[in-house]
């Protein structure tokens, strides 16, 4: 048997200094997916360290930012009333997530942790370059119906598989992280990355930091907010194309807006581009459809995964029509 | 007497279904759950190649793991008496050689089992299982059907030969016609219980098994058949089964497998396959590719059907199923053709799912139905009441029981069938489109023969034994249902055991048959158990001098006489004065074929769905099924199997799909998060509606099957009503968002 040892923590910084002394070592803390990961294979840790004790379950207003603790339980956040008034979309999106019992282990730091769901990331006998770098990758000319159409390259083509990273993608959300070289804030846009030639590494975290928390500045977007999950069941289904969408509307008029796709990058993928082409702009359907079009720049697709040429701009316009139309 | 409803036809007492409190508080053991001491745990090591020889395989290291205390290859196993013939009664009726567990070296599927390794504990063997080296020496495989069209063959055996009524291929000189292609994945049963077995030796000569079968006696005559043994020697037992869907038809290679190593090491040995060997050895739903050609007049009467289908099968076995016959009988066409083709590919032999090819051939027939009526600008219903098949047009008899009609008229009045327009895309609701669908299924009405054993307690209570066992569809509650009103008893007089071949013989559960074949044995016992009473009573006293069953009235506590309530006596002191401790009474009810009515069971599905162009999702908004079964013997448990039905529709229709990446020749997608089903969000309410109307020819109580029906149909009635919706013909199942978006 793999035998492996078991440690609790209760500080951030007896978390940090456990992990730093073993490099076998993993955190854990909901384990939604490291405890797949361990029994397919996938992963091997040593030592787990169980960071679900730590006291960062705090869901508080701190200022002009909403500051959520990495262990807070998905589920606690999306149904936490404050979260429902300032920041529905993060809501919307979290419920749109794995199952119920997934939601109500699983915690926000490992949620922005997790691993992709490839197929070939999971099966230890078929190539993956994110798994074993250099084996190739099987999706590439497999089965990739569920992959990438932005932001892929020829070593892989995944998707990261989260709801709640897309809304707090689209929400400019702070990544609040401690380590043994001292704390970063790091713009959640840039704590996930793209595969390039290193898929192995899923986001830009440093061996032993921890996640403390997130921060979502105040924003508008109490209202015309949507998430819209496109996938091939109603529940308990990673999405094909997901789109956050929020605007701040005056009239018919476009103040400000916020997209971010789910389902079509290793990363969530703000449109930062469309938002700014839609400041100013009036609500309508052919202005959506621009900006949708606008989105679709630099998609490429790789055979089964097509679809989502035509999917995700037509997600784009819904999910942001839906926004609009909500009262 | 009590209520008996199935000849009044007045309108039963739904029971509660009679072990549904031991299911959901858990006391309810299944075969996995079974304590026995000294037990053992295996796990199967796969191939990783679809098709090759073992070159070398080095278990040192999985031997020496801590805890390890067999590794069982090709290299030491037992050699089997069994498989020198290899001859297997239990398996399907099909040609070839069914697997032999680590036989020798040769592989013919990815995943097929090369080691046993078996530890002291379950994470032990696991991780011993890891550490089995196989070399390979690979062939080229073959698992993709599509590409291997040519070397299609005619499966062996009489139902499957080409079949022709009037002329071949006649629906091409017909006035109206279609001609299409239709395609589904392989899929696989998954029920929630994993496959699972425990096996304990007494001695050498006597072996028990705890088993996922869904026929005890089958397994008992399997392993018989592979360790030469009698059958007095095996004892199966398999009383609750966590959902098979037909995975339990056939014993397994696993099975073998475990009952083997249980002997090699003298313990008791418990194996239970990961969910992802549910995926690769213990058979599937063949994927099927099937061409309709359909003609008809210009005023909707059919002149030619010719219905073709290609499948998988392994390719050291042949599995065959009904696919194309549905095409035979289902509609009044005076020229018919089927054609019926197997492709041997590098993959477990596939095994009856749910409906089996009567669903396969259904999705075809009745999307094709759908198609033609559109071609002719009619109602698909008036299209379907136009072709009515009065009698049988295969075997030309009558039915014995056919009221299809009335499943249209009442199902299409609670779906709203008038709402439906003829034209797809005009009814909205918002951005949604909506439409409405009908599919028909059908399956044959058997019955079988089984034995039942019956006892009287002193104190009235009544024990009902039979070795037929139940995968869900509550065959304990309809043998309550059916003894309760024989009797005239509440039903929490009686008890009924089953699953296990210490039990009187009863037949396999399959193909729709259980409630004919064993309903029918329980109703027969308990009239020779109330003959029993009656010339017990004779005996007891002269107040019941030569009296007749019919002469009395059963209570749960004694008799009466009908014509007078006064003169009665209890079951004790009937029982003690004849020097009897409790009453037994064993009847064999035999099989009957009925040689002059052709006897099918009959369903009718109508969906009601959404879709939403901009992005291709769908929602199902109503249900209404409606089944001719003849009488409903256990209404509740009944109209449970058919919702049951629906949902495997449903997820036949719009999700199951079972992924195989052929470079590898091995399934992606072979866990629950991927390999979708339904979850309860997808399912919209249910309407089972039931003729409920008594089959004069099938059995005593006139019921038919009901099983099967539940599901045939379903999928070509979503299909069809997205098709109603939105103008798109889906031909390849599943129908995901992809398929749909504009």
């Amino acid at each position: 048997m793999i035998n492996f040892e078991y440690l609790r923590v209760s500080t951030p910084k007896a978390a940090i200094e456990a992990l730093s002394r073993d490099n076998t070592s993993q955190w854990i803390a909901g384990g939604t997916n490291l405890i797949d990961l361990m029994k397919k294979g996938v992963m091997a840790p040593q030592k787990l360290i169980d960071i679900s004790n730590l006291p960062l379950k705090e869901i508080k207003k701190e200022g002009n930012k909403v500051h959520i603790g990495a262990m807070a339980l998905n589920s606690d956040v999306a149904e936490n009333e404050l979260i429902q008034r300032e920041q529905p979309l993060l809501s919307l999106a979290l419920a749109a997530g794995a199952s119920q019992q997934l939601r109500n282990m699983a915690t926000v730091g490992g949620n922005m942790m997790q691993r992709t769901r490839c197929p070939y990331f999971y099966n230890t006998d078929l190539p993956c370059n994110k798994r074993q770098p250099g084996s190739g990758c099987g999706a590439l000319k497999g089965f990739n119906r569920m992959h990438a159409i932005f932001g892929a390259s020829d070593k892989c083509i995944a998707v990261h598989p989260s709801d709640m990273c897309i809304a707090l993608a689209a929400l400019d959300a702070m990544v609040l992280v401690n380590g043994p070289k001292g704390d970063r804030r790091i713009p959640f846009t840039d704590f996930h990355r793209l595969p390039g030639d290193t898929p192995q590494k899923d986001n830009t975290l440093e061996r032993g930091e921890l996640i403390i928390g997130i921060e979502i500045p105040d924003n508008p977007y109490r209202k015309n907010v949507h998430y819209l999950k496109v996938r091939d069941r109603s529940s308990y289904a990673f999405a094909l194309v997901s789109v956050a969408a929020a605007m701040d509307l005056e009239g018919g008029t476009i103040k400000d807006a916020r997209l971010a796709m789910g389902g079509v990058a290793h990363k969530p993928w703000r449109l930062s581009e469309v938002e700014t082409w839609l400041k100013g702009k009036s609500v309508s359907d052919a202005v959506f459809r621009e900006a949708a079009q606008l989105a679709m720049r630099g998609a490429k697709a790789y055979g089964q995964n097509n679809f989502k040429l035509k999917l995700a701009p037509n997600a784009i316009v819904e999910a942001l029509k839906a926004a609009t139309q909500k009262t | 007497m009590g209520k008996n409803f199935f000849f009044d036809r007045n309108e039963p007492v739904p029971i509660d279904r009679v072990d549904g409190r031991a299911k959901v508080t858990g006391t309810a053991t299944y075969a996995a759950e079974y304590k026995t001491q000294q037990i053992a745990y295996g796990f199967l090591v796969g191939s990783t190649i679809a098709k090759g020889r073992i070159k070398s395989l080095d278990t040192k290291m999985a031997e020496r793991a801590p805890g390890v205390l067999s590794v069982i290859t090709y290299l030491n196993a037992p050699k089997l008496p069994g498989y020198q013939t290899g001859k297997d009664p239990s398996k399907p009726p099909t040609a070839g050689q069914p697997l032999r567990i680590f036989y020798d070296n040769e592989i013919f599927y990815y995943d097929q089992p090369v080691a046993l390794v078996i530890a002291d504990t379950f994470e032990r063997a696991v991780h011993a299982a890891t550490l089995v080296k196989a070399q390979y020496e690979k062939a080229v495989h073959q698992t993709e059907l599509d590409a291997n069209l040519s070397r299609a063959k005619v499966p062996t055996g009489p139902r499957f030969e080409d079949y022709k009524r009037g002329e071949a291929d006649a629906y091409k000189n017909a006035p109206v016609k279609i001609e299409q292609e239709y395609h589904h994945p392989i899929e696989v049963h998954n029920p929630m219980e994993l496959a699972s077995i425990i096996a304990r030796w007494e001695g050498k000569e006597q072996v028990t098994v705890y088993t996922k079968t869904q026929g005890v006696e089958a397994t008992q005559r399997s392993i018989a058949a592979a360790f030469k043994m009698p059958l007095e020697n095996i004892t199966v037992n398999a009383e609750h089964i966590g959902g098979a869907f037909g995975m339990g038809l056939r014993t397994w290679p696993y099975e073998i497998a475990c009952v083997m190593g249980a002997q090699k090491i003298g313990r008791p040995l418990k194996l239970v396959l990961h969910r992802e060997q549910m995926f690769t050895n213990v058979g599937h739903r063949p994927e099927t590719i099937q061409k309709i050609g359909m003609g008809a007049t210009t005023d909707g009467k059919l002149v030619g059907l010719t219905h073709e289908a290609i499948a998988d099968t392994s390719s050291y076995e042949e599995f065959t199923e009904a696919t194309v016959n549905i095409s035979r009988f289902l509609y009044a066409c005076p020229n018919v053709t089927t054609r019926y083709r197997l492709v041997p590919l590098n993959i477990c032999t596939p095994i009856w799912m749910r409906g089996p090819g009567e669903a396969t051939g259904a999705f075809a027939l009745e999307s094709a139905m759908d198609e033609l009526a559109f071609a002719l600008n009619l109602d698909p219903l008036e299209f379907r009441i136009r072709n009515h098949s009065d009698t049988d047009p295969e075997r030309n008899l009558p039915w014995s029981s056919k009221h299809v009609k009335e499943c249209y008229e009442m199902g299409a009045e609670k779906i709203g069938w008038k709402e439906r327009k003829l034209q797809p895309r005009a009814l909205k609701d918002g951005d949604w489109l909506i439409g409405y669908g009908m599919g028909t299924g059908s399956f044959g009405a058997f019955r079988g023969a089984a034995t039942v054993k019956i006892k009287l307690e002193p104190d009235g209570k009544l024990l009902l034994q039979c070795s037929v066992n139940d995968m869900g569809p509550g065959t304990a509650t309809m043998m309550t249902s059916i003894a309760s009103n024989e009797m005239g008893w509440p039903v929490n007089q009686i008890k009924v055991e089953m699953g296990s071949t210490n039990f009187p013989p009863g037949p396999t559960q399959g193909g729709s048959t259980v409630t004919s074949t064993v309903g029918a044995a329980v109703q027969e016992t308990c009239t020779a158990l109330k003959e029993k009473i009656a010339e017990l009573a004779g005996k007891a006293g002269s107040a019941f001098q030569a009296v007749k069953a019919e002469d009395l009235k059963f209570s749960a506590t004694g008799i009466s006489l009908q014509k007078d309530a006064s003169v009665k006596i209890a079951y004790n002191e009937l029982l003690t004065k004849n020097g009897l401790a409790a009453l037994e009474l064993t009847r064999e009810s035999k099989a009957k074929q009925q040689q002059s009515y052709s006897m099918y069971s009959f369903s009718v599905h109508f969906v009601k769905l959404r879709v939403h162009p901009p992005t291709g999702r769908i929602r199902i908004d109503h249900v209404v099924s409606c089944a001719d079964a003849g009488t409903i013997v256990s209404p509740k448990t009944a109209a449970s199997q058919m919702i049951g039905g629906v949902v495997g529709g449903i997820g036949m229709a719009l999700m199951e799909d079972m992924v195989i990446d052929h470079r590898f020749g091995r399934p992606v997608n072979n866990n629950l998060a991927d390999y979708h089903v339904p979850v309860n969000a997808d399912i919209p309410p249910v309407d089972v509606l039931f003729v409920n109307k008594k089959d004069p020819h099938t059995n005593p109580m006139g019921s038919k099957g009901l099983g099967e029906i539940a599901l045939v149909g379903v999928a070509p009635a979503v299909a069809n009503a997205v098709f109603n919706a939105t103008g798109k013909r889906i031909r390849s199942l599943p129908i995901t968002p992809d398929k749909l978006m504009e």
